[in-house]
């Protein structure tokens, strides 16, 4: 069987970010990028099924600007075995990005798709669901269990109520929670040999598919400011504080 | 010029949080649909109807829709599409699962996770995980939005008396099951809706300890949180933590002890009316926010703080 691993780079989930002060968006010259954590455990729970020995191939793929590769290659040093690069300068909604994807699915013909639940960044939680529309496959959203069997996965996918359990037939699309595993770190000898395995290059807007973005950020601004308050010297005050001037307990 | 709104419920009540989301879309438009589609959810429709901000509901009763699994419910509400401008469902996991499929088979732009309602077309969403706030407008001529339900007030429940039209169910596509659903269970108030949330950090050093935090939220009548860090130790289960990879929570009272303040943790809590943090780091980034901050150590002061509780001759409720 085959995967195809879809990464994304964005501002390191460590980072306080800053908004520009004209308002269109927020500063990243000079701020430490990676890759969105949840596709860290995209790639990992791929390497895993690789190891199993259910898999044969893993095919890593991201969308971005030329340094955006540094996330394939990532994937390439825990274990993927390829990579793709869609060349694309200019920021594309999950809309533009789940249509890349299919006509990347359509070349690759893999048997299931992984990716984050979700980007940090823009924080939308659309692109695995999209995909899996477009190519009218079914979906596994916010999984913390993945079992792969002949035909089908059965996984557990974490919701508000608690868990819950599918079974999707394969081809599939998978989007992964940050409990689903641990992402490994890279060891030096598999980044050096990453550096040989292959990245084909593509160019988003020559794919043939409309990429246009529909949603137009008219402003980013920073959240209203909550301002600190007092310290209280002791529990005694705390309850009284509480029960007296904020009048919640 | 209408609004199609997708409700929540488990085939017997509708979830809390769909009035939320009713009264967020009749602010997009005050001609508000609701679908309810499920299996033997005849009730979910009744008390859908009785609420005054909805003008139609839309019953589509069927076995396929028992789970809402997204690859059955999805084609049922982009048949409905037709007749509405916007088709709207609240930004938790059930919502996040079927709209982007619904969004993407309409080919339009989903906007996620909305905080405030400008215009029909404009609207204020949360980015990095609320460290900035965009205001974005759709240009789509249908719009899939979800909304965030703890910052919009729930509508009122009775007095309405919407009528409720049939629909027909469609094929399902037959390749994805059900299997199981294991709700945690727990005699206290929902961490999403509780007015008082008591969250332990790792802090609290073992799960065990968490016994603490358990005590003053019985005598509070508020759920218990976590941060990340403290599931990610295993402390207690994920369903209690808060945070950009958890729940958002707006209470009117949250509490944090032995909780850092991580960004990702402050993701989920800011928003709450009042803040309190005990922490024995008194630099801890927590207190930053925090409207009453106690710098002491959390194992002396939970059980001083639960006897000072136990003195007050009321509490609220």
């Amino acid at each position: 069987m085959k995967i195809l691993v879809a990464v994304k780079r964005v501002i390191d989930y460590n980072v306080q970010i800053r908004v520009k002060e004209d308002g269109s968006g927020v500063h990243t010259d000079n701020v430490k990028m990676s890759t969105n954590p949840p596709d860290d455990n995209a790639t990992e729970e791929s390497v895993k099924l690789k190891e199993s020995g259910k898999v044969k191939e893993i095919v890593a793929v991201t969308i971005g600007d030329d340094k955006a590769q540094e996330t394939v290659r990532k994937a390439l040093a825990v274990g993927a075995d390829r990579g793709i690069h869609v060349k694309s300068d200019t920021y594309i909604e999950p809309l533009g990005i789940a249509k890349i994807l299919k006509k990347v699915v359509e070349k690759e013909k893999p048997d299931m798709v992984f990716l984050g639940k979700q980007a940090i960044d823009d924080d939308c939680n659309q692109t695995g669901q999209m995909l899996a529309a477009m190519l009218n496959w079914p979906q596994a959203t916010f999984s913390s269990k993945v079992t792969l069997k002949d035909k089908s996965m059965e996984i557990v996918r974490e919701i508000d109520e608690g868990l819950e359990t599918v079974e999707v037939n394969l081809p599939a699309v998978v989007t992964c929670d940050l409990r689903l595993n641990e992402p490994r770190y890279a060891s030096l000898p598999n980044i050096m040999k990453a550096k040989k395995k292959p990245i084909d290059q593509m160019v988003a807007k020559d794919l043939g598919v409309d990429i246009t973005n529909r949603v137009q950020q008219l402003k980013v601004e920073e959240p209203p400011k909550r301002k600190a308050g007092i310290k209280v010297a002791n529990v005694a005050e705390l309850v009284s504080k509480l029960k007296n001037e904020a009048k919640v307990i | 010029m209408s609004v199609l709104l997708i409700a929540e419920h488990n085939n017997k009540n509708l979830k809390p949080f769909t009035l939320n989301a009713i009264s967020a879309a009749s602010k997009i438009d005050a001609e508000v649909h609701v679908l309810v589609a499920g299996s033997g959810c005849e009730s979910v429709a009744k008390e859908v109807a009785a609420v005054p901000l909805v003008k139609k509901v839309l019953l589509c009763d069927s076995p396929n829709y028992q789970n809402y699994l997204p690859e059955n419910l999805a084609p049922l509400v982009t048949k409905n599409a037709d007749k509405y401008d916007h088709i709207v469902a609240s930004a938790n996991t059930f919502g996040k699962n079927f709209m982007p499929r619904v969004a993407a088979a309409l080919d339009t732009s989903q906007v996620s996770d909305v905080i405030k309602v400008n215009s029909p077309d404009t609207f204020v969403r949360p980015i990095y995980a609320g460290n900035a706030f965009a205001t974005v407008k759709s240009n789509d001529k249908k719009r899939c939005v979800t909304i965030r339900p703890t910052s919009f007030e729930p509508a009122p429940k009775t007095g309405g008396s919407a009528q409720v039209e049939k629909v027909d169910a469609v094929d399902v596509p037959n390749f994805s099951k059900f299997v199981k659903r294991e709700e945690t269970k727990s005699e206290r108030p929902e961490l999403g809706t509780a007015r008082i949330v008591v969250s332990g950090g790792r802090g609290l050093e073992s799960g065990e300890n968490f016994k603490l935090i358990n005590d003053i939220a019985d005598k509070l009548n508020a759920a218990v949180g976590a941060s990340r860090a403290a599931v990610d130790a295993g402390y207690i289960s994920n369903d209690h933590q808060v945070g950009q990879t958890g729940k958002v929570v707006v209470p009117d009272l949250y509490i944090a002890v032995g909780i850092s303040g991580a960004i990702q943790h402050l993701a989920g809590m800011k928003e709450s009316k009042i803040i309190v943090a005990i922490n024995k780091d008194g630099e801890a980034p927590i207190f930053s926010i925090a409207d009453y901050g106690l710098e002491a150590d959390l194992f002396k002061a939970l059980p001083e703080f639960l006897s000072e509780l136990n003195k007050l001759n009321t509490i609220q409720k």
